[in-house]
């Protein structure tokens, strides 16, 4: 044992001050953070036939659901572009972002038992959600990308271009709103449960509402800037412009978009660490 | 803080409100406060409530003050809802405090629960991982103590099979071998040496002595088993209704946890059910006690003791049988008084019987007892116990100034010396 650890001061008071994230600690157990990631892997997959290729299943059939659904029963446009495609991007990336919400929103109700035995920086629980969500929706845009290119080869309407640098940024931001929006969610369901419900309901209902069974361009010219005024709008379609070249990047939107995300994220780091200081007290 | 302190705490406290905090939804919370804005009665309110009964607080832990030294391993006991696991959930950062601060040095790692965090399906040494970080190590502290954690745990030949194929035996003891090669200074456990069968409990407790002996760690430990606090700990903190009211000497805050004054008693009446154990059927209802013409607990060497109960029948009782239990200071056994058969009476009938024990053998030290009154099943030859009383507490003289003194390791009772064959 190092000498040196004794050293080390911890101080706890009753103070609450708002903001003191100690991200130093955080990066300390990222150990940790990694095998919650490995866990939920473990966990997803073990004894089912397939395992891990339900990542890529999963995603494949709802598109094809959604294809049928909305391309060929009712006949929504999708720009010219091949509708396997167009409803495979939007759809893998919106439940890359409902996935990292709900994920963040059962923080603090999920994980009451462990919270309640053992300290651990409270953060690491939503930070191996958004890696636990990220490496699934990597698998799922690597199967994207090939039939991407094979399109592309084959000669379809899709035109992959120098945006596709990007996409980084677009899913990183992805991956911090529907964080951020989980957080400030699981921070008042400690008190409302209510909120819970309304959850499911409200994603669902944000997703029609965001362009992704249907090009931003089928939306009335009138309606298309409070469509996206919705922070997640402008990132579907970004995305989607990056990869196929239809629609338009709304570099006015997507900068709003970013900056809502970062005041969303500062401010529901702000209340997770308000609440997480005693919410076992309460919950 | 001083070199030596790991832990101190000044003013600790921690406040709980009591009763139903909000309501859960929100409806109600908003209905709640748009009738109290509007000056109307709160329709949420419990019938019968009082207005002020929503804010009513309590104090779990009370002004907490203790420093507590490098290498020192320290009981915490006391009733349930004391403030013992509130003062660890303190310690561990689980909760933050109303009032008061903690200094600590170090790291600590808390065990408020054996395998906390441990999954089903992922096998024995994954989960070593997982808990193992869970408390606060990474990933090559555990690698580099993953040979010590699978002997210490016994669980060699299935550390690569899910745990959800253990024994529940084996399951602690993989869970505790975790918690018990951790690197921090301090560490805090509530009640989780008493898992695994007697052979792994004696060893858990020998290995977090050796920690704290050897390596100087700090131990904090929780329990309601005075035997493994007497094993474990070098010093002893008693606490009740959120207070400190004694901190010392194991053995005194055993005494002083357990017995309180009583230890000084030479009679004693048993006014409510404080000192009884329950049990299925409670035919007769011990009243009081005594030791008979007595004024004091003190027996010297060579007296024999005289007991008076006193009890009153709650049914009708036939050949009552009376077993007086004698524990040491340490609270293991060392032997019992049978007598089988003595007593038949009415229901409601009160009666009053005095004993006479053969105490002389015993040893120099304290003895507490507790006296079992139980039936002789006819069929069988078991019995079924129907009262269950702790007992006077006494203690022995031993009068050898001439000869060696007898040493309490030698044991509690002393028989006839060892005869030479020529």
């Amino acid at each position: 044992m190092q000498e040196s650890q004794y050293d080390k001061i911890t101080t706890v008071t009753a103070n609450r001050a708002w903001l003191n994230i100690n991200l130093k600690e955080i990066w300390e157990y990222r150990d940790l953070a990694l095998l919650f990631v490995k866990r939920d892997l473990v966990n997803a997959y073990k004894q089912t036939v397939l395992g891990p290729i339900w990542i890529i299943i999963n995603p494949l059939l709802s598109t094809i659901v959604f294809t049928v659904i909305f391309g060929v029963i009712a006949g929504i446009g999708t720009d010219g572009v091949p509708q396997f495609l167009f409803y495979m991007s939007g759809n893998t990336l919106w439940s890359f972002f409902s996935n990292c919400l709900n994920r963040a929103s059962s923080t603090f109700l999920g994980n009451a038992r462990i919270f309640g035995k053992v300290y651990f920086p409270r953060l690491i629980m939503p930070v191996s959600g958004i890696l636990y969500n990220l490496v699934n929706f990597m698998l799922q845009t690597g199967v994207f990308v090939i039939l991407v290119i094979i399109y592309t080869v084959c000669g379809a309407n899709v035109h992959p271009n120098w945006f596709i640098a990007l996409t980084p940024l677009l899913i990183l931001q992805t991956a911090l709103l529907g964080t951020a929006m989980g957080l400030i969610i699981s921070s008042i369901t400690t008190k409302y449960r209510d909120l819970n419900i309304l959850v499911s309901f409200g994603v669902s209902l944000l997703m029609y509402i965001t362009p992704v069974v249907y090009p931003i361009s089928k939306v009335p010219e009138d309606f298309r800037w409070l469509m996206l005024l919705n922070p997640v709008a402008p990132i579907v379609e970004s995305y989607r412009y990056a990869f196929m070249g239809s629609g338009s990047i709304e570099w006015f939107y997507l900068l709003l978009s970013m900056a809502v995300t970062a005041v969303l994220l500062f401010l529901g780091i702000l209340v997770f660490n308000r609440v997480e200081k005693n919410f076992i007290d309460t919950v | 803080m001083d070199k030596n302190c790991v832990i101190k705490t000044e003013h600790l406290s921690k406040e709980y409100r009591l009763g139903v905090i909000g309501s859960g939804t929100l409806r109600r919370d908003v209905q709640s406060w748009y009738a109290k804005k509007r000056g109307r009665e709160d329709p949420n309110r419990r019938i019968g409530a009082s207005e002020y009964e929503k804010g009513e607080t309590f104090l779990a832990l009370d002004d907490m003050n203790i420093e507590i030294m490098r290498g020192e391993r320290v009981g915490i006991i006391g009733a349930n809802g004391a403030g013992k696991s509130t003062f660890l959930k303190l310690l561990s950062r689980i909760t933050s405090p109303s009032d008061g601060t903690i200094q600590y040095r170090g790291r600590i790692a808390s065990m408020l629960e054996v395998g906390t965090g441990f999954h089903p399906e992922l096998t024995g040494r994954e989960n070593v991982y997982l808990n193992g970080a869970i408390l606060g190590m990474s990933r090559e502290e555990v690698s580099a103590k993953m040979d010590d954690i699978i002997e210490f745990s016994e669980c060699e030949k299935f550390i690569d099979t899910p745990v959800k194929r253990y024994s529940s035996g084996m399951f602690v003891k993989l869970a505790f071998s975790v918690a018990a090669h951790l690197d921090a200074e301090i560490m805090i456990m509530d009640e989780v040496l008493a898992v695994g069968d007697m052979r792994f409990q004696k060893k858990c407790i020998q290995k977090m002595r050796s920690l704290a002996v050897e390596e100087d760690r700090t131990v904090l430990y929780v329990s309601h088993n005075m035997n493994t606090i007497q094993d474990l700990c070098s010093r002893c903190v008693v606490l009740e209704k959120g207070k400190k009211i004694y901190d010392g000497s194991v053995d005194e805050a055993i005494r002083y946890y357990l017995g309180g004054d009583r230890d000084e008693f030479f009679s004693f009446e048993y006014t409510d059910e404080k000192f009884k154990e329950p049990v299925r059927r409670n035919d007769i209802c011990l009243k009081n006690v005594k030791y008979n013409g007595r004024t004091t607990n003190l027996f010297a060497d060579g007296e024999k003791m005289q007991l008076e109960l006193g009890w009153v029948n709650n049914a009708d009782v036939n050949n009552l049988c009376l077993r007086v239990e004698v524990y040491d200071s340490r609270r293991y056994p060392v032997t019992s008084f049978l007598i089988e058969n003595f007593y038949s009476g009415k229901k409601g009938e009160e009666h009053s019987q005095r004993l006479e024990l053969d105490i002389t053998p015993f040893a120099r030290g304290r003895y507490y007892t507790r006296y079992v009154f139980y039936n002789r099943l006819t069929d069988t030859s078991s019995y079924e116990d129907i009262e269950i009383c702790g007992g006077l507490m006494f203690r022995k003289i031993m009068n050898d100034d001439t000869a060696l003194r007898w040493q309490s390791t030698w044991g509690s009772v002393v028989l006839g010396k060892a005869e030479l064959i020529e």
